[in-house]
C-alpha cells in the first residue's frame, strides 16, 4: 500500500512548523513519528496535499521537571517516555500505559504528541492523561501558548481541540505524589489495540479514571470518580464504569461486552491502585 | 527529492518520491531484498530494520524520514569474511525458523531487544518480540535462540 502523492516539507524548529502550517493551511498534516498518520495515508483514509515533517524539531523532545508537574515535549517518543526516570517516579501511570502502546518498533517511532493529536478513542495514552488531569500546551500563529485541559482536548472521533494552524508543543502532567495507579488493557492478541482499557489513580483524596475505547472519543469514567470521592469501595464504584459512556459494537466486542469489560477492568485497576 | 541514507555503513543516494516507503527504498533502490514485506500495515514485523540502531518497521517509515540517517538491514549483520552475527548464529544453531519469511525481521528485532534488555528473561523475549509474527508459529525456537544469544553476550 502506497500513500497518495504529497509535497514534503521538513522543518527544524517549532517556528518553521507554524510558518509551514500558515502557508499550507488545511491541506497540510504534521508528521511526527508517523505511526498514526502513515497507516491512514497508506489506506488512503488520509491524503494530505502537504506533509510537514516535524520529526527533527529537537526543541519539542524530552521530559523536564516543572515543579508541581512533569512536562513532556510533544515529540518525545513512546520509548523515551517509557524508560524516563522522572516519568517513572512522578507520573508512573503514563509509563505503565505507554508500555502497552503498539510494540517495541512502534514505540521507537511513535510520539506522545502524535498519538494524542490523532484523538483516537482506542489509543492507550489519552486514558492516562484524563485520569491524571493533564494539560496540553499548544502554540498558535501569534506565538502565544494556549493551555487545554485533557477533558477539553479530546473533542470527538479523531478530533481534538487543536486548531488547524496550531502546534501541540507540550503535555503537562501533575505529579501523582505517590498515589496508587494502574493501567489495565484487554486485547485478544499481544500487540492489538485495546478492546477496552482503563487508567486509574486513586488515593489521598485523588480519584481519576480514564477509559479506552468506551466512547467515540477518549472519556473518563465520571460516575466511578464521583463514587470514589464520596467514599464508595472499589467494587461499588467499578460497577458504575459503563454509566454515562457510549461504546460501540464491532467485530471484537458488542456494546454489552464492552460495558462488562469496563466494569471488570475498572475493579482490577482500583484494586491494583490500592496496592 | 534526493536523499542520502547510510545503509549498512555505505552511503546510498537516490531521487525518490516523498511517498516512497523505506522498505521499498531498501529493496528496490538500494537493491537489498533481505528485508521482507509481510503485512504492509506495521503489524507483522517482517520488514523490521534498524534506524539509527533501533528496530523500526520499514513499511511505516518514509524514505525521506531516513534521509541523513543510518539504516542496518539483515545484509549488514555478518562480518566481511562471512562470520555470522551472534544472533544469526544462535538462530542457526537453535533452528529458529521454519519457512524463514519472518526471520530477517525477527533477527533485527531480537538484536534491538537485547541492546535494550541485555539480560532478557524468557518473558522479556516473548513480550519484546510481540511486534513480530511467525505464521509457522515457530516461536519456541526463536525465543530459545534469543536467550542463547543473550547468554553468549553476558
Amino acid at each position: 500500500m502506497i500513500p497518495a502523492a504529497f509535497d514534503y516539507v521538513r522543518v527544524d524548529s517549532a517556528d518553521e512548523a507554524l510558518a509551514a502550517l500558515a502557508e499550507h493551511g488545511d491541506d497540510a498534516k504534521l508528521l511526527a513519528g508517523g505511526h498514526s498518520l502513515l497507516p491512514l495515508m497508506k489506506l488512503r483514509l488520509a491524503a494530505p496535499a502537504v506533509v510537514i515533517d516535524i520529526g527533527r524539531v529537537d526543541e519539542l523532545k524530552g521530559v523536564t521537571d516543572g515543579g508541581d508537574h512533569v512536562a513532556i515535549g510533544a515529540l518525545t517518543r513512546h520509548r523515551d517516555v517509557e524508560i524516563n526516570d522522572l516519568v517513572n517516579a512522578e507520573v508512573p501511570l503514563l509509563a505503565a500505559a505507554t508500555r502497552h502502546v503498539g510494540d517495541a518498533q512502534v514505540r521507537h517511532r511513535g510520539t506522545i504528541g502524535g498519538s494524542i493529536a490523532h484523538g483516537d478513542p482506542a489509543s492507550d495514552i489519552p486514558s492516562a492523561l484524563l485520569a491524571m488531569n493533564a494539560t496540553m500546551v499548544a502554540r498558535g500563529q501569534d506565538g502565544a501558548q494556549r493551555e487545554i485541559s485533557a477533558d477539553d482536548f479530546f473533542s470527538g472521533f479523531l478530533e481534538t481541540a487543536l486548531n488547524a494552524d496550531e502546534l501541540l508543543t507540550e503535555i503537562r502532567i501533575p505529579k501523582l505524589g505517590g498515589v496508587g495507579f494502574s493501567f489495565q488493557k484487554f486485547t485478544r492478541r499481544a500487540q492489538d489495540w485495546a478492546i477496552v482499557g482503563v487508567s486509574a489513580v486513586h488515593g489521598n483524596g485523588t480519584a481519576g479514571v480514564g477509559l479506552v475505547n468506551m466512547d467515540s472519543k477518549p472519556v473518563r469514567a465520571a460516575a466511578v470518580e464521583a463514587a470514589l470521592r464520596e467514599g464508595a469501595g472499589a467494587a461499588d464504584a467499578a460497577a458504575l464504569a459503563a454509566e454515562g459512556v457510549h461504546p460501540s459494537s464491532d467485530l471484537n466486542a458488542s456494546v454489552e461486552y464492552r460495558q462488562h469489560l469496563a466494569r471488570v477492568l475498572t475493579k482490577r485497576a482500583l484494586d491494583e491502585a490500592a496496592g | 527529492m534526493q536523499i542520502t541514507v547510510t545503509v549498512n555503513g555505505a552511503a546510498t543516494t537516490h531521487d525518490v518520491e516523498p511517498r516512497r516507503l523505506l522498505v521499498h527504498y531498501l529493496r528496490e533502490d538500494a537493491g537489498l531484498t533481505g528485508t521482507n514485506i509481510g503485512c504492509d500495515t506495521s503489524s507483522c514485523g517482517a520488514c523490521t530494520v534498524h534506524l539509527n540502531g533501533e528496530a523500526v518497521k520499514s513499511c511505516t517509515v518514509l524514505a525521506v524520514q531516513a534521509d541523513g540517517q543510518e539504516v542496518t538491514t539483515i545484509e549488514g549483520l555478518a562480518a566481511a569474511d562471512g562470520t555470522l552475527h551472534p544472533m544469526q548464529q544462535a538462530f542457526h544453531e537453535c533452528h529458529a525458523l521454519q519457512c524463514g519469511y519472518c526471520t530477517p525481521g525477527m533477527v533485527m528485532a531480537s538484536i534491538s531487544l537485547l541492546d535494550e534488555v541485555p539480560d532478557a528473561t524468557e518473558a522479556d523475549v516473548r513480550e519484546g518480540l510481540e511486534g513480530n509474527l511467525c505464521r509457522c508459529t515457530g516461536y519456541h525456537n526463536i525465543v530459545k535462540a534469543v536467550l542463547q544469544a543473550a547468554g553468549g553476550a553476558q
